[in-house]
């Protein structure tokens, strides 16, 4: 199966096989032509390599020299310094799309890492029809946000809406929904949970089913609830999950864009413009690629600043707690 | 400390004394109060599905009247008819399925190859090409987009499927998790096989690669998600409806069909019920896939 005594032809450890050349041939030969193994490693690794590092490392360079520029892809591209950032400062516009997107992580973040946190609390027991609640709460994470997006507009119609009719069976006032420049944010964020809540479900339910068995028995046997079992037990265990989690989701949220997308396209008024819908706006739709580029390196950013804080904030309370 | 060790070693002997009792009870479960919190939770997810579904089979006039039926008056598939005769969604959904296909070969062939490139052979800069390739993914890709879209202008590349196409060849997360498996595979195996002869490249594809089966699903199932449901980026590099993915044909829905909510509704299960029915078929593997993609992503 192996072809055994087939010659060696891209690398040659012939060490033992049958008729062979003696052991210690291999080292030797590494020590001879090193330029063989780097062959053969770069030969393996090389296409990957080349396909990601130049569509990502090189694209980012050249966005930081573009937003430098005044640049709309046609004529002769202009250096301006710093002159694109100071203009970000001072543009009301992205001082709105900054507003929104903060508003959104607020909303979303606290409510995503809970609901994360109380389905897998809940899903994390052998009951009956647990795969069908695991499936039912798991299968909205392989919707699109383009098929999200129509879903969300039909069923939040202030007209005809599924939403306003339950709300006009239960007697209660109709709402304009995503037509309305307070709410339209708030379902955004709620169908943003409906199809995001599998992911930091599934986090946590792997790290509650990590947490030792015996630690939970002893609680038990010392006298705990369920409740104080929870909190002081299992709560302090899920830290680090929670912190990442926490940082994932917040990356998420200040990169939404596609249920904006397909949902109000920035409106109502402005109401649900983000800073990447800014940015799509700014490089796509008026060919300003040095402005939007600027755009994108504030949101990089803000990325690895929040990165950053999380991380030392969270070890620095962990020093002060151990 | 000891005291909860003293406790436990205590209750783990009281356990296994009162354990045979317990046996026997095992079969019947007791009713679980989770049940009444569940129930309501699983019927709100699955909510937005049955409407869709409700919707895409009822007639047109009956969405946009209010209050709406909760149930159709009568089945009709007026909605699909108009969906597969007035639109190019069966072109969509092969565009799709082509730009699916090609990434998720190629993230297979690329990615293991450099996975297990990075994780046993040993070449001058494979620290420098690894550590670069991970902090990629500390990169927005919104910061790739504008200098990405200039870069396909001027290759032609722009307003053909290739452009949805090239940037899902080969990713950074598919490298990682396939270097992360071949490192914990035992390299004996592999020595054995270059003892006997084999080349680099033939223990590669007959002795790594079969092993490496569980990987490569988790591997193919990440790259379908995102490659099936990307909506940004050929949004921005393809403005050809000949060229238009899934996606970007139901986006796109949105503004040229506004209030055709049966036609809408049937391009939604056209769009989505490919991956459910595939989720429902392999959920482990999904499942998977997201842990991993969350803990060590």
């Amino acid at each position: 199966m192996l072809n055994a005594r087939r010659a060696p032809v891209l690398e040659s450890v012939t060490t033992a096989a049958p008729g062979g050349k003696p052991r210690g041939r291999e080292s030797d030969r590494r020590g001879r032509r090193p330029w063989r193994a780097s062959l053969t490693g770069w030969g393996f690794v090389g296409p990957a390599t080349l396909i990601i590092l130049g569509l990502s490392i090189f694209p980012a360079l050249w966005a930081f020299v573009l937003s430098l520029q005044n640049w709309d892809g046609f004529s002769e591209a202009q250096f301006v310094g710093g002159a694109n950032y100071a203009g970000l400062v001072s543009d009301d516009e992205f001082g709105k799309a900054v507003v929104n997107t903060l508003g959104f992580t607020l909303l979303f973040v606290p409510a995503s890492v809970l609901l994360g946190l109380f389905l897998a609390v809940a899903l994390n027991r052998s009951i009956r029809f647990i795969g069908i609640y695991r499936t039912a709460i798991f299968v909205p994470f392989v919707v699109s946000a383009a098929s999200t997006g129509v879903l969300t507009t039909y069923l939040f119609s202030p007209q005809y809406g599924v939403v306003n009719n339950v709300l006009r069976v239960f007697g209660l006032p109709q709402q304009g929904w995503l037509e309305d420049q307070s709410q339209a944010m708030v379902v955004i964020a709620i169908m943003s949970l409906w199809g995001q809540a599998a992911f930091t479900t599934v986090i946590y339910l792997a790290a509650l089913q990590d947490i030792p068995g015996e630690l939970l028995e002893a609680a038990r046997i010392d006298g705990a609830n369920h409740w104080q079992t929870f909190w002081r037990v299992v709560w302090p265990q899920l830290s680090p999950v929670t912190i990442f989690v926490a940082i994932w989701q917040t990356i998420g949220a200040i990169q939404l864009f596609d249920l904006v997308y397909t949902t109000t396209r920035g409106g109502p008024l402005d109401a649900t413009k983000t800073i990447v819908y800014f940015l799509y706006e700014k490089a796509f739709k008026t060919l300003q690629f040095g402005y939007g580029s600027a755009a994108a390196y504030v949101l990089f950013a803000a990325t690895l600043l929040i990165t950053i804080i999380v991380v030392v904030y969270s070890r620095k309370r962990n020093l002060e707690a151990f | 400390m000891s005291t909860t060790v003293l406790s436990e070693v205590l209750t783990s002997s009281e356990y296994v004394a009162t354990r045979p009792v317990d046996i026997p009870r095992r079969p019947k479960r007791r009713f679980s109060w989770w049940h009444v919190v569940l129930i309501p939770i699983a019927i709100l997810f699955l909510l937005p599905f049955v409407q869709m579904m409700l919707a895409s089979v009822s007639p047109e006039k009956e969405l946009v009247t209010f209050p709406p039926p909760f149930v159709p008056s009568h089945l009709t598939f007026d909605g699909y008819v108009k969906l597969f005769t007035q639109t190019d969604v069966v072109r969509w959904l092969g565009n799709t399925v082509i730009v699916s296909g090609t990434a998720i070969l190629s993230n297979i062939v690329l990615c293991s190859l450099a996975g297990y490139g990075f994780a046993r052979l040993k070449f001058a800069g494979r620290s420098v090409g690894f550590f670069l390739i991970l902090a990629t993914i500390m990169i927005p890709t919104q910061l790739l987009m504008i200098p990405t879209y200039i870069l396909f202008a001027t290759l032609g590349l722009l307003d053909g499927l290739g452009a949805a196409i090239v940037p899902w060849l080969a990713t950074a997360f598919g490298i990682f998790l396939m270097r992360q498996f071949f490192l914990s595979l035992p390299a004996e195996l592999e020595e054995a096989g270059m003892i006997d002869g084999c080349t680099r490249l033939q223990v590669f594809f007959r002795i790594v690669l079969p092993l490496a089966r569980p990987a490569i699903a988790t591997l193919a199932i990440f790259t379908l998600l995102g490659s099936w449901n990307d909506l940004v980026w050929p949004l921005i590099a393809i403005n050809n409806d000949q060229a238009f993915t899934l996606q970007l044909g139901i986006a796109n829905f949105q503004s040229t069909r506004r209030t055709q909510w049966d036609l809408l509704m049937a391009g939604n299960v056209v769009a989505t019920l490919p991956l459910i029915l595939f989720f429902l078929f392999a959920q482990r593997q999904f499942m998977a896939t997201m842990t991993f993609s969350g803990i060590k992503g």
